[in-house]
């Protein structure tokens, strides 16, 4: 009893912390400690990140099996807690100004967080179930954190409605692998799979994809995405851009190989699938989007079926480039979302792409780090993000998928249109009414320091590669 | 006698019915969400079947997490709607539509 406490500590202590400033807050003085309650957050995130990063124990399992802590789920611990860190810090001034930092949201975002890490480390449909609606159902009400708003609201019913139904398909597949393999244990079900798939089984998998496909927005089940980008307050979609989508992505390749793992052909042509619609669909509805937010959705469900493709190659290398990939996607995101957040006129929010006509003149600096990141964010080779590609589209190849390889590159050429058309408004174009001067340099910070490590991290991806070889090498063996 | 597959029939048809209730229902979103609890009530006909089936106690033990999870998710929806309502004045299903999604 007391190995399993320690061994999910990091978990309990999060949890414990959310529920103390909780309790704290609504004691005290409220919302006069949001500020200082989104500091502590973001430092208990770094600490608890630090912690995480630090233990290269061999994989526990805790609780009956149930709770497991190995490589892959510190990976994307780490992963997780860092980007919800990086985007609480820059979302602290936007918040304050719009009169929306309320002490509920660094609480929200510490629960979805404790979600999200025991998804990770979910080892039995229960646990996944548990940290995938503590994650859930913290994100739909920072959905509509603001309440006053027609379209926050919008966003946050539309969130909530999609997301209920992706749980009773995920939960409805969770049934049904339980009948069929008498057992909700991961240990158990692999077992069960070994050598042949029942049919109840089958239907199971599907279903248990359809669920996580809802959440990481994967096409044809992205339908949820463009709106709730477009609704949510700003900070808020930035989170949803990163910390989730790692965390779902982890947990769909968890259970994919800890409890599918014997039988990736069946699993292999869904994902495969998933990827390809995926790719092709953020590529080509991002074209007519004039909203940078929901740009940035769909760009998310392009950059989605680029993270499938390394899952449907099925191997430890296709697990290593999906972990690459989605460390390169959710550092180039904080640095987009940092430039957005940074995007006022009068004052207000700007989220129109148009008023980016002739960026270039006013803001040099800050223009050129955008234009690095969309072209990292578009895979033009010299920067990181080509690399991210470069790992899923040879684990495909390796993997026997050259079609999805070939289609994965044309998908990739037609999405670095609206990329560069963002780049072509800040460069060329006649001028328009101008935006406000950068008044955060801490917001420019992290969209320099984004583009400097889009460019200094060709050396050796900051190390990054044999972290996530030997992460994927503890999910697969 | 009623054995399993009626149960799985039953649950099965319930989620049709929820899953229909979602997609075709233009009226109003309180049926959104009753739907929506009528798809994880199958889910729980379903676990319970099966844990009587299999003479294992762990489906019932999820069917106890499951119900949970659903009232704190009906709370949720319920106050999300009723935020919105303030804003817009109305919870037909067809004028949640200020974005075009």
């Amino acid at each position: 009893m007391g190995s399993d406490i320690s061994i999910a500590l990091p978990e309990i202590v999060l949890a414990l912390y959310a529920i103390g400033a909780l309790l704290a807050a609504v004691y005290t003085v409220k919302d006069a400690a949001a500020g200082l309650l989104v500091w502590v957050t973001a430092a208990v995130f770094v600490v608890l990140a630090f912690w995480i990063g630090m233990d290269d124990s061999a994989a526990q399992t805790a609780f009956n099996g149930m709770f497991v802590a190995d490589g892959f789920a510190r990976m994307a611990k780490v992963m997780i807690l860092l980007s919800a860190a990086a985007v609480l810090v820059m979302s602290k001034v936007y918040m304050e100004q719009r009169n929306l930092l309320k002490f509920e949201y660094p609480v929200l975002v510490s629960l979805a967080v404790v979600g999200m890490m025991v998804m990770v480390s979910a080892n039995d449909l229960m646990t996944l179930y548990m940290g995938l609606e503590l994650q859930s159902l913290s994100l739909y009400v920072v959905a509509s954190l603001r309440r006053d708003s027609v379209k926050s609201t919008e966003a946050g019913l539309k969130y909530f409605v999609l997301g209920a139904l992706s749980s009773g398909l995920l939960l409805y597949g969770a049934s049904l692998t339980y009948g069929f393999a008498g057992t909700t244990q991961f240990e158990g079900i692999i077992v069960a799979v070994q050598d042949d798939v029942s049919l109840g089984l089958l239907f199971g998998l599907v279903f248990l994809i359809a669920g996580f496909a809802f959440k990481v927005s994967a096409a044809p089940f992205h339908m949820w995405t463009p709106d709730v980008y477009e609704g949510s307050p700003t900070p808020i979609t930035a989170f949803f851009a990163t910390a989730p989508k790692v965390a779902a992505m982890a947990l769909f390749a968890r259970v994919m190989f800890d409890a599918f793992g014997g039988v990736t052909g069946d699993w292999q042509q869904i994902v495969a699938f998933l990827s390809v619609v995926s790719m092709f669909l953020g590529a080509i509805a991002g074209i007519g989007q004039r909203d940078i937010k929901r740009l940035m959705a769909y760009s998310s469900i392009s950059h989605m079926g680029f993270a499938l493709m390394g899952l449907a190659a099925g191997t430890a290398f296709g697990v290593q480039a999906m972990l690459i990939y989605m460390a390169i996607y959710v550092t180039m995101n904080i640095g987009t979302f940092a430039f957005i957040l940074g995007m006022e006129r009068d004052g207000r929010p700007v989220t129109d792409i148009q008023s980016l006509r002739m960026y270039a003149s006013r803001y040099p600096t800050r223009a050129l780090a955008m234009l690095v990141l969309m072209f990292s964010l578009a895979g033009v080779p010299p920067l990181v993000g080509f690399f991210g590609k470069f790992y899923v589209l040879r684990a495909a190849v390796d993997a026997g998928l050259s079609w999805l390889a070939v289609a994965g590159v044309i998908a990739s050429v037609i999405s670095a249109f609206y990329y560069l058309r963002i780049v072509y408004f800040m460069y060329f174009g006649e001028e328009t009414e101008a935006l406000d001067a950068p008044s955060q340099p801490l917001l420019g910070g992290f969209l320099i320091a984004s583009a400097a490590i889009m460019v200094f991290g060709v050396v050796n991806l900051f190390g990054i590669e044999p972290w996530a070889a030997a992460a994927a090498g503890t999910l697969v063996n | 006698m009623i054995g399993l597959e009626h149960y799985l029939t039953v649950a099965a048809a319930l989620f049709v019915i929820g899953i229909f209730g979602l997609f075709l229902n233009r009226k109003n979103v309180i049926i959104l969400l009753m739907s929506i609890e009528l798809m994880l009530l199958a889910v729980n006909i379903n676990f319970v079947a099966f844990s009587s089936f299999l003479n294992d106690m762990v489906g019932q033990v999820f069917t106890l997490f499951v119900l949970t999870v659903a009232a704190a998710e009906a709370a949720i929806g319920l106050a999300i709607l009723v935020c919105f309502f303030r804003n817009r004045g109305t919870i037909d299903v067809e004028d949640v539509n200020v974005m075009k999604g």
